[in-house]
């Protein structure tokens, strides 16, 4: 295998180009040209992109477990949300007395119900600090402690995605109760400052952009090394052979509990920069119907690639947003619909994936299949 | 010495008094007709009171017609009955007023103090109706208002009943109107508590609480030792009750899961689509009803036996369809194949929003799934009796269907051992296919059942799938008798929850249970064994 800078392959170190660029190009785009110039990009681009980025994390930390580990998660977005959750409070904290009541020491829908002291859980949401780990914490806890009993249980395959799915959707009813003390239906929004900024100033929002884009690379860099480790290489064998790799005296549970905690921890905290950037986060982030989305955004675009995922999630949800705001509208489904069906009968690789058969085909034909299986690997099941 | 002079005054002149106003039975009827003509809501119910306790062979008339407007007075004071049909009789004997009409009649005036004074009296009056149905009625009226005035009424009832239903109605009203009255005998307050405890109900319980504080101690006694009998009681059919909605809850779970235990515990598919076939069948039933209405309404009635075999025939034409295309090139891919079929979910709802709108569409119910009966506390409604029947129906036919046609134990040789059985020549495709076929259409015929207690509309299965998965999962895949044990289970826990936690918590509370469970034990509770388990 070619490796260049890094340790990364051609692929990687594109990705890795093409992102970092963004995290520079797109603010000065929106901030240093002037609106007249072909190249400014519109104020209401900046934050769509960085959602985009945001879900590309989110689906990186998908096809750590689903890619790599063959762990069908159908309820990440509830470890998402958990991390917008978390951030979300930092920010309901932030607004202080500039809220619709005025209370400096609750929230407007905690003064609405009438509550008249803060949950303990909402201490030390006032430090930044304090929100940050939590986005990690909270996601990755509850990563540990779930993937330690299933993963122990030996429950795997499609049970193991059931019981997630019934995970995210109890967490789903129970942010939307009110007396959770999350806001309930509405969940958090109405957002001020963050860290003493505005929330809605242009410069805040490219802030954010770059960091979300920082973060997609970082998040690449550590998912990277980790499938390349040793560690990694025993995630694939399990994804592959589970019983035999636990009859060669290795810990399957323990590679799959780090896997899924770390995946966890991302998941997190592209949910921590989501909400932000888009101003609110309320309960239906934890729908099934969400965690299933993220699924299809990695098959899109590549399983067990890693930059096919965020790849994947950047094009579905580009196609969602130029069909849900048009006259398309209604065939959005269909299309989603198609989209799952066709990528999982004619391009079970993805889009990376196919292309990169179609690379190698060209470059060296008699050696295709040796190469597939080390590189891409089709995941039996 | 004067005192006692005085007093005997007194007590003379009291009694000359009560002499004057118990005067014979049609003098009073004539004085209370009297009242109505004063004009003034107290002389009013004063008047109803006195009609009611004179026995008047004419007082029902009188007591109706001043509670529907028809009861006239004029200046002259004469009161008169203004019939249905506009004639005007005499009060006194019922019959047509001779001579030319008065003129400036006008009705009684009404407010709510005299309706409920009213109601009271037409409970106690009717009490002595030929009517059975009227009297049973009447007798719980009675009980509901407690009105002590009523009580010669109920006991001259009671004396005459002869049928026991409402002769037992009767000593309740007789028991709640004694047992708060304060000048009453102890000894039967005591023995109207008796009584009242044994019917056990919520009405009785609260009215056991009404007790005033002043009340003699021997019955407040018995009146708590009553109320905390009754509580024993009520909390036994709660839970009666509780068990009846998760037994409704566990057949509706049953009919949604049946369907998805073939599909996964055959073929191992998972059908993320299954809760759209159900409500494909939900919108045969509409479309059926629709038609019915349109070309036919006297067959309403038979619209869901109609729908029933249509619903499965469309679901299951569907589901082969589906098996063919997609799902025959995903085999041993459990994951992909979860993800196709959640596409095509999203196809099949989006199609049927496209077609129908994404409104509620209204079901209607069969007069035969309308109404309720009671046994002891429970209230149970034909409809949802007919769904916990129907559910056990389709099981049960299913289990003929695997059991002992030839497709069913084809079915069975390729769950067992899929080589084997190609290799016995049995066509596997085509048993896959059925398999699938049958699959959607059971839940196409769930899908009819639940049309009756569910919103009709594209998002119908959504709210099924989960659920549906935990049954097969919980029970065991590859199990009918799993799936059975796996939706009882969880309909009954899943309702016994609810008065502790609410109904949302309740459901977390469940989820959270089953995922436990499925830790404890990974392969569900009647779990295949052997080798084909890790296959």
């Amino acid at each position: 295998m070619r490796r260049t800078l890094l340790g990364l392959d051609a692929r990687g170190v594109i990705f890795l180009v093409v992102v970092l660029a963004a995290a520079v190009l797109v603010p000065i785009a929106n901030l240093a040209l002037p609106p007249s110039s072909p190249l400014h990009l519109p104020s209401h681009w900046v934050p769509l992109i960085g959602k985009y980025l945001c879900f590309a994390l989110l689906a990186l930390a998908v096809d750590l477990i689903w890619g790599y580990c063959g762990i069908l998660s159908l309820g990440h977005g509830a470890f998402f949300a958990l991390g917008g959750y978390a951030m979300g409070m930092y920010l309901m904290r932030q607004i202080g007395s500039r809220g619709v009541y005025g209370n400096a020491m609750l929230p407007d829908f905690m003064v609405f119900l009438n509550w008249k002291e803060l949950p303990f859980y909402w201490y030390g949401f006032d430090y930044f600090a304090y929100a940050i780990l939590m986005v990690m914490l909270v996601p990755g806890l509850l990563a540990f402690v779930f993937g330690w009993f299933a993963f122990r249980s030996r429950v795997t395959g499609v049970y193991l995605s059931i019981i997630t799915q019934a995970l995210t959707f109890a967490l789903m009813l129970g942010f939307f109760r009110n007396n959770f003390g999350f806001g309930g239906n509405n969940g958090l929004t109405d957002f001020k400052d963050i860290l003493g900024f505005n929330i809605q100033a242009p410069t805040t929002r490219a802030a954010l952009f770059s960091i979300s884009a920082l973060a997609l690379a970082l998040g690449y860099l550590l998912c990277r090394w980790l499938v390349t480790s040793k560690f990694g290489m025993v995630l694939v064998a399990v994804r592959d052979e589970e019983p035999r790799a636990r009859f060669l005296g290795y810990r399957v549970e323990n590679y799959k509990l780090l896997a899924f905690v770390v995946s966890a921890v991302l998941a997190g905290i592209a949910g921590a920069l989501y909400v932000p950037q888009v101003g609110i986060i309320n309960p239906s982030e934890f729908s099934p119907a969400n965690s299933i989305e993220i699924i299809v955004w990695v098959a899109v675009g590549g399983r067990g690639t890693l930059v096919g995922a965020a790849l994947g999630a950047v094009a579905v949800n580009y196609a969602k947003t130029y069909f849900t705001t048009g006259i398309l509208a209604p065939y959005w489904l269909f299309a989603l619909g198609a989209l799952f069906i066709l990528v999982t009968l004619l391009f079970p690789k993805g889009i990376v994936g196919t292309l990169g058969d179609w690379l190698r085909r060209a470059d060296r034909p008699s050696q295709a299949n040796g190469i597939a299986g080390a590189a891409v690997g089709k995941p039996a099941e | 010495m004067r005192r006692l002079a005085i007093l005997f005054f007194a007590l003379a002149a009291f009694a000359a008094v009560l002499a004057a106003a118990t005067p014979s039975r049609a003098e009073a009827f004539s004085d209370a007709l009297a009242k109505f003509a004063a004009d003034d809501y107290t002389e009013t119910i004063d008047g109803i009171e006195a009609v009611t306790a004179s026995g008047h062979a004419q007082a029902v008339s009188v007591i109706s017609a001043l509670a529907e407007g028809r009861l006239l007075f004029n200046e002259a004071k004469l009161v008169v009955i203004r019939d249905k049909s506009g004639t005007l009789l005499d009060p006194l004997t019922g019959k047509a007023l001779q001579g030319a009409a008065p003129d400036d009649l006008k009705p009684v005036r009404l407010n709510n103090r005299v309706r409920r004074a009213l109601e009271a009296a037409l409970g106690s009056l009717t009490l002595l109706s030929s009517n059975s149905a009227t009297r049973f009625d009447a007798a719980q009226a009675v009980f509901k208002s407690r009105d002590a005035s009523a009580l010669p009424a109920v006991e001259a009832a009671l004396a005459k009943e002869t049928d026991p239903r409402i002769k037992r109605a009767l000593a309740e009203a007789r028991a709640a109107i004694l047992f708060l009255k304060a000048d009453a005998p102890e000894a039967q307050r005591i023995e109207a508590v008796a009584v009242l405890a044994a019917r056990g109900d919520q009405d009785s319980m609260s009215l056991l609480r009404s007790l005033p504080a002043d009340a003699p101690p021997a019955l407040k006694r018995a009146a708590d030792a009553a109320i905390a009998s009754v509580e024993r009681g009520l909390v036994f059919w709660d839970f009666g009750q509780n068990v009846w909605y998760g037994v409704s809850l566990g057949s509706v779970l049953l009919l949604a899961a049946i369907g998805l235990a073939i599909t996964f515990g055959v073929m191992g598919v998972i059908n993320m689509a299954h809760g759209e076939m159900v409500m494909l069948g939900a919108f045969v039933t509409f479309q059926v009803q629709e038609w019915i209405r349109e070309y036919n309404p006297a067959l309403f009635d038979w619209s869901l036996a109609i729908a029933v075999p249509l619903a499965f025939l469309v679901a299951g034409a569907v589901g082969v369809l589906v098996e063919r295309c997609i799902i025959r090139f995903l085999y041993g891919r459990a994951l992909e194949t979860l993800l196709a079929t959640w596409g095509l979910s999203l196809i099949l709802q989006q199609a049927v929003r496209t077609w129908y709108g994404a409104n509620n569409r209204e079901v209607g119910a069969p007069s035969w799934m309308s109404g309720s009966f009671e046994v002891g506390q429970l209230t149970i409604t034909y409809g949802r009796l007919w769904i916990v029947v129907f559910s056990l129906g389709v099981f049960l036919a299913l289990l003929f269907v695997l059991r002992f046609t030839r497709f069913g134990m084809e079915m069975r040789a390729v769950t067992q051992n899929r080589p084997m059985a190609a290799s016995m020549g049995i066509r596997t495709n085509r048993v896959d296919a059925l398999t699938f076929g049958l699959g959607s259409g059971i839940a196409g015929m769930a899908g009819v059942a639940l049309s009756q207690i569910d919103n009709v509309s594209p998002n119908l299965g959504q709210g099924y799938i989960i659920d549906s998965f935990l049954v097969v999962v919980f029970g065991g895949v590859g199990n009918l008798f799993g799936t059975l044990v796996g939706a009882l289970t969880l309909g009954i826990a899943n309702k016994l929850l609810e008065p502790f936690a609410g109904a949302v918590l309740g459901k977390i509370a469940f989820l959270v249970l089953v995922i436990l469970f499925i830790q404890k034990r990974p392969r569900g509770l009647f779990a295949l064994r052997g080798r084909a388990v890790e296959a």
